[in-house]
Order: structure tokens, then sequence, then C-alpha cells
């Protein structure tokens, strides 16, 4: 070529020379401004048991919620004009999506960014949030919230957020699984509501020689494991300490499950739709004649106009089902938790805040779809429910029951079985494989999942 | 996606789009001047363009290659982070469906464009051939998240509105339409319908650089719109059917929206580390193991480049006529 083109070139050359210096400068300043980790001393002086950032009485409070706990958030606003609060959505981590964690971490590497207060579906998060060299968790109970405050929510209700003995997040509601049936449905059929594991299964398959087309349950949601199998005791979650996992589904127990659900989902009075699709809606308003399951399948699916919708006084909370001959047992599905960020510059707007989601009846009872986690709330929320006489038999006695119940032996590892069974089990159940043959796959996943996290399997 | 140019006579070498092919015959004296301002007003307009690219594309990308080298404490590590990617469980399925996914979206893609671009050009009705055009466009249009929430309804056979079709192939839920074994192709599926009419809205444009006097010479001789296409037409369109090849297969090897949303909406049947782009982003915000994903960016880098450079290399991209 000839030389003035090369002339030429050299002008873009020079520039993007001092671009990359410029940005290469940029890049040390950014590297530079990542937070460091709190010193213990800085933790010891601080009123909140932690190194605060420096505070503002007026600095807006950025909450994260589901869908589901917007209302909980306008309630607060409509409580408390005076504090300037953002409300953003997302999707509350539900089914394992790991979006809290994820988002989080992402504002970790930018050093600046992070949610004041976040509420999320998992009840596994605080495994990472109180974790790393900069935690996003606050602790709750070093000097934070007043301890008499923490002493009124439901024995064993923070033990899921509770990390090496300290509090670093407040649970929402409570969420043991029931025996939810159809009262009106069980008369007219003649039927005796099981309460065990082997009566369930019994019934399941009377229906459907006798009622084709009414169901006693779903496998259809990511946490259909949470009900059936932490319900029914098999050991396929159990955190043995913070670096050691084990999970075994050759347990008789998990083997029992399994095969029971492959009978009941070859009699067809198992539903495989997850129970927030329309489909499900669809299909099975009027036709659900048994569904274990959380206690907040209360407001969300029966007393929800948009979901089952079912008739006042025909739908009861049942205990949870035993296998035969041993203690009944309920499993756990959620039960969301809120924390608040270490890098709030308004602890005591988030600290207000939690205090009103978790505890006010103004939310709590008035419109919380769950079983508040927060003692007080519960009992008025219970004789609320009580007093409403929109569910059938003893409601308030089998839901405080069931809560007590919750199967000990299920754990809170840093990864999230909704996942693990959304995306092992749930296609192949659906493509009409048998659970029972799935069970060593589903182990293998787990541990896999597990060995990701960081844990040993024993 | 940017439209040849029909300024001056449509060249042969016009097909390349860049500015190193308007090189047409004028006289000598003439070409430096006109040719001069036309380079030195060039790099003005690429100037905006390589500045991103620079602070968006090849730094990082260098930064990526780097700290794939480091351990979590900044020391040098070899490949550890390599072997440690290499050797997770999730990082061969992933490349598994990014494989299957792309083969079934590029064959498609190459296949069906070019064909849908010769008919579309060969309608004589102008009228009809620009409304077509522009009908192919449109889905184009929504960007990647969108348009999967679309593809969302048609895929769940209780609201959508192909649903018999999807019974026909025996789908009855959502579930099992997106069971893994279709996710490659229904992946596939949502990007062509995405990306397609932008494609054939280009390759029209290239069918057009064709000079008339070619065509008209084919038609003289005795060719059929047939043979015109596979003699004439198709050796002409090869390097844009190769830059398609190319682009296409950078963006399909980044495969991370479609998936994601697909995953929350699936409520998680689709799992959150389908792609291998997705698993970089966990390795990344989820184990906060920066070096891991970094691995992994290098990794695909290196495949997609091998690739790319089949495709320039076989597709004559960068050779001059």
């Amino acid at each position: 070529m000839t030389t003035h083109t090369r002339e030429r070139s050299t002008r873009p050359t020079r520039r993007a020379v001092a671009t990359v210096a410029a940005l290469g400068v940029s890049m040390l300043a950014l590297g530079a401004c990542t937070p460091g980790a709190s010193t213990d001393s800085e933790a010891a002086d601080s009123p909140y048991g932690f190194a605060a950032v420096e505070q503002q009485a007026d600095a807006p409070l950025t909450v994260w919620v589901d869908a589901s706990r917007q209302p909980a958030a306008d309630a607060f606003v409509k409580a408390n004009p005076d504090v300037p609060v953002t409300i953003e959505t997302y999707d509350g981590g539900a089914d394992g999506s790991g979006s809290f964690q994820t988002k989080v971490q992402a504002f970790d590497q930018a050093g600046s960014g992070w949610p004041d207060v976040v509420f999320s579906t998992q009840n596994n998060d605080a495994a990472w949030a109180s974790q790393g060299d900069d935690p996003f968790a606050a602790p709750l109970d070093k000097g934070y919230f007043e301890q008499s405050f923490l002493d009124g929510f439901t024995e064993g209700a923070l033990a899921p957020l509770t990390v090496d003995g300290t509090v670093y997040g407040l649970r929402n509601d409570l969420a043991p699984t029931v025996t939810w049936y159809d009262e009106s449905l069980m008369e007219r059929f003649g039927y005796t509501v099981p309460t065990t594991w082997e009566e369930y299964q019994a019934l399941g398959e009377k229906v459907a020689a006798e009622h084709p087309g009414y169901i006693v349950g779903t496998v259809g949601d990511a946490f259909a494991e949470e009900i059936y199998f932490w319900g029914g005791k098999a050991p396929v979650n159990t955190v043995v300490d913070s670096g050691t996992f084990s999970t075994d589904t050759s347990d008789p127990h998990a083997q029992d499950m399994a095969a029971m659900i492959d009978e009941l989902l070859d009699a067809g009075v198992l539903a495989q739709e997850s129970v927030f699709t329309p489909e499900f809606v669809q299909k099975y308003t009027g036709k659900v004649l048994m569904l274990p399951g959380p206690v907040w399948y209360s407001g969300a699916l029966f007393d929800n106009p948009d979901s089952l919708a079912a008739e006042p006084g025909t739908v009861a909370a049942g205990l949870p089902l035993a296998w035969e001959g041993e203690e009944p047992a309920a499993g756990n599905v959620g039960g969301g938790t809120w924390f608040v960020s270490r890098h709030s510059a308004n602890l005591e707007a988030a600290e207000k805040f939690l205090e009103f989601v978790t505890s006010d009846e103004r939310y709590q009872v008035d419109l919380a779809p769950g079983l508040p986690a927060y003692e007080a709330a519960a009992d008025k929320w219970l004789a609320k429910q009580a007093e409403s006489g929109f569910f059938a038999g003893d409601f308030r006695a089998n839901v405080s029951t069931a809560a007590t119940q919750i199967w000990d032996g299920w754990g809170y590892p840093r990864f999230s079985q909704e996942a693990v069974w959304a995306k092992t089990v749930t296609p192949r159940l659906a493509a009409g494989e048998s659970l029972v043959d799935l069970l060593p796959q589903w182990q293998e996943a787990i541990e896999n999942e597990a060995q990701v996290n960081g844990y040993t399997i024993k | 996606m940017t439209a040849p140019t029909t300024e001056g006579p449509p060249a042969r070498g016009a097909a390349t789009g860049s500015s190193g092919s308007r090189r047409h015959h004028p006289p000598r004296s003439k070409r430096t001047t006109v040719a001069g301002r036309r380079s030195r007003i060039g790099y003005l307009f690429v100037s905006g363009y390589v500045l991103f690219a620079v602070a968006f594309g090849v730094l990082p990308a260098l930064y990526a290659v780097f700290i794939a080298f480091l351990d979590g404490e900044g020391r040098f590590s070899g490949v550890a982070s390599f072997t440690r990617v290499l050797q997770d469980f999730r990082f061969w399925p992933g490349a598994l469906h990014v494989g299957a996914f792309l083969l079934s979206w590029l064959v498609a893609l190459l296949v069906l464009v070019t064909l849908l671009a010769l008919l579309v050009h060969g309608i004589g009705r102008r009228w009809l051939s620009s409304g077509i055009r522009f009908v192919y466009y449109i889905p184009g249009a929504l960007a990647g998240a969108s348009s999967v929430v679309l593809w969302l309804f048609v895929l769940n056979p209780t609201v959508s509105p192909v649903s018999a079709v999807l019974r026909a192939f025996g789908f009855e839920t959502f579930v099992q339409t997106i069971s893994p074994g279709n996710l490659p192709v229904v992946l596939a599926i949502i990007a062509f319908w995405t990306g397609a009419g932008g494609w054939i809205v280009v390759m029209y444009g290239a069918l057009n650089s064709i000079p008339h006097e070619v065509l008209e010479a084919a038609r003289m001789d005795g060719a059929g719109p047939v043979r015109t296409a596979l003699h004439i037409q198709l050796p002409m369109l090869r390097k844009w059917i190769s830059y398609m090849a190319v682009m296409s297969l950078a963006s399909g090897t980044q495969l991370f929206v479609e998936p994601r949303v697909l995953s929350q909406a699936s409520h998680a049947v689709v799992p959150a580390d389908w792609s291998l782009n997705q698993l970089a982003y966990l390795y990344a915000f989820k184990q906060q193991d920066l070096n891991g994903s970094a691995a992994i960016a290098v990794i695909l880098l290196v495949v997609s480049l091998g690739l790319s450079t089949f495709f320039v290399v076989r597709g004559g991209l960068f050779e001059r006529d």
C-alpha cells in the first residue's frame, strides 16, 4: 500500500493506546475500591455488633420482595409514610433460582448497589449470606435487634437463619406441611381421612378406581421433595456439619415414598403440574380430594379467587401423615425470610421495616397468606382463620400441631434441593419414568451439587 | 444489522460490505484523492466502534485470559482453573447442550435463510416482496428475553395457539415440551424465529448486489431459476453466508438469556446451568470463583475462534476478488 495510508493508520493506533491506558487506570481504580473485610475491633465498638457504614437517618430504604410480599412492603409504606422506601420486586429466589445470591455477589464485585432489605422464599440463604470475607447479611442478635423482640418468634422459627449461633435473618412465616383435604368430597364419597402414608396410598388407589379425575396430591412443583421426602423422613438432605453433607436415597423411607409416588402416578391420582400453573387450576379446580402441602396453600391456593377458589367450609387442614407405627412428621416448604444488608446506610429504618413485616398485625394478621412466624401474630392469624370459618375441621389446632412436628433430619445446605429436584426428577417423571428408578440419579445429582458447593460427601 | 449500501453501481466486491470493497476501476490518479478522502471518513466512522470494541470487548477478553491463569489470591496457578472447570460435572453437559443447539440452529439458519432470501428475491411483484421482507423482520424487533416470554405461551399446550401441533408430537404439558432432549431444538427454533428475518433482509440486499448483466446472461444461456440460484447466486453469496455463520456462531456460543428465562418460567425444570455461559455466570456470582468463570470464557473464546476461522477460510471472507 502507499505511504499515506500508513501515516493515517498511526492516528487511530495512538488513540487506541491512549484508550487502553485510560481504561487500564480506571480498572485499577475500580479494583482498589473493593471494600475490605471489617475488622473485629470495629465490630466490637459498633452498637449493631458489626461494622456498619456511616448512617444517614433519611437514607432511602431499598427493599427487594417477591410479588407475593409486595403487600407487606406496601403496608409498611402506608403505616410509615415518613420513611422513604423504594420497593423492587424480583423472583424471590423461587425454585432455587439463586437470583438473590447472584445479584448480591454482582454488587460485591461492583462494591456498591446492595439493597437494604431482602425477602427470600428460600430458607437456606443464611448459609451463604452469613459467610465470606464481606458477608451480606447483618447479624441481628449482636446488639442490632432487641433480644425481647427476637424471643417473640415461635420456637425453632429462626433455626434456619442461625449460623454458628448467630441469627442472620428473620422468618416471615412458618411453612410446615399439612394434609389438605376436601371435607365435603370426603363425605360425599364416603371416605375417611388417612393418618398414615399407607392409608393415603390405599385411598389414592381407591379414588382412581371409584372416582377417576380426582387427585390426592401433586408432584409437579420444585418443592415436591420437601412435602413427600421431608415429611416422609427420608435422609436425603443431611447437613452433618458446615463442610460435610450426606444423602441416602437407598434408605427404606426414601424407597417406600418413591414406590408410593410411582403407584399413585400410575393410578393417575397425582398431578404432575405445578400448583402455580394455569393448567393446574384449569384441570383440578373442584377435583382436589387431598393435597399434602405447606400451610401457605391456605391463602395461595384455596382461599384465592385466582387459584382453586374453594367454597368456604369445604377444605380442611389435616395433621401431617406418619409411616405406620411411627410418629407423624411434617415437611416444610420455605417459609420466607427477611435479611438486612450490612451495607445499609439506614439500619434504623431497616429494623423498623423488619419488625413491621414480621410482627405487625396490619400485615401478618390482616394480609399474610400463611402462618406468621412471630408467635403473637400467629395466634391472632389462627384465631382470625378460625373465626372466618373458611376452613373446615380444627384448622387452628392442626396447623399449630404441624408446626411442632417438622422433621429435624432435613438440613439447610448452601444449595437448593428444589433446583436439583426440578431439573433431575420433574422432567423425567413427566416423561413417564419411575421415581424408584430415578432415585440413584437424584442422589448423584444432589452429591454433585453438594461437592460443587464445597461439601465433602459422607 | 446493516443492509448493504446501494451506492454506486453494484460491483461484485460490494458483497463484502466493508470499506475495503469499494475498489472500482476508475483512472488511477482520480482514485488516490477520492479513495483517500473516503478512507479518512471511513476511519472516523469506525472509530466509535473500535473504541467500544476495545473497552468492552478486547480489554475484558484479555483480562479474562489473564485471570484464567491465576488463583483466587491472584497467584499464577497454571491451568488449574481449566482443569477445575473441565472436571465440573456441569461442564460437559453444558458443552453438549450448546453444541446441539448450535448445530440445529446454524444448519437451519444457513439453509432456510438462504432459501427464503432466494424465494423472496425471485418474487416479481415489488409490494409483495417488500411486504414479506417486513413480516420476516418483525420478530427480530423483539429482544431475546421478550421473545422467550412470547414462546412460553406458544410452547405450553394448555394455552398455545398451536396446541394441536404440540399434541401431535405427544406433548401434553409444558414440562414435556421443554424436556431436556427437546431443549436444543426448542431454543434453536426461538433463536431462528428471532434472528432469521434480519438475515433474510441482509441476504436480499446481497442478492441485489449481483450485477444484473450476469443474471441476464445466465437467462440468455437458458438457465432457469434453480440453475441460476445454484450456479450464479449461491457462489456469489458465499461470503455473505459465511459472514452470517460467523456472526451467529459468536452469538450462539454465548447462549444465556433464553435458557435463563426458560429456567425461571419452568420453575427450574430447565436448570440454571444449562449452557456454558450460564455456568460461567454461576462460577462468578454463585461460587465466587472468577478465575473458573474466566477459564470457561476463554475455552468458549478458543472454540468459537476456531470455528470462526473455519468459516472465514472456507467462505473466503477475507479474500479479495
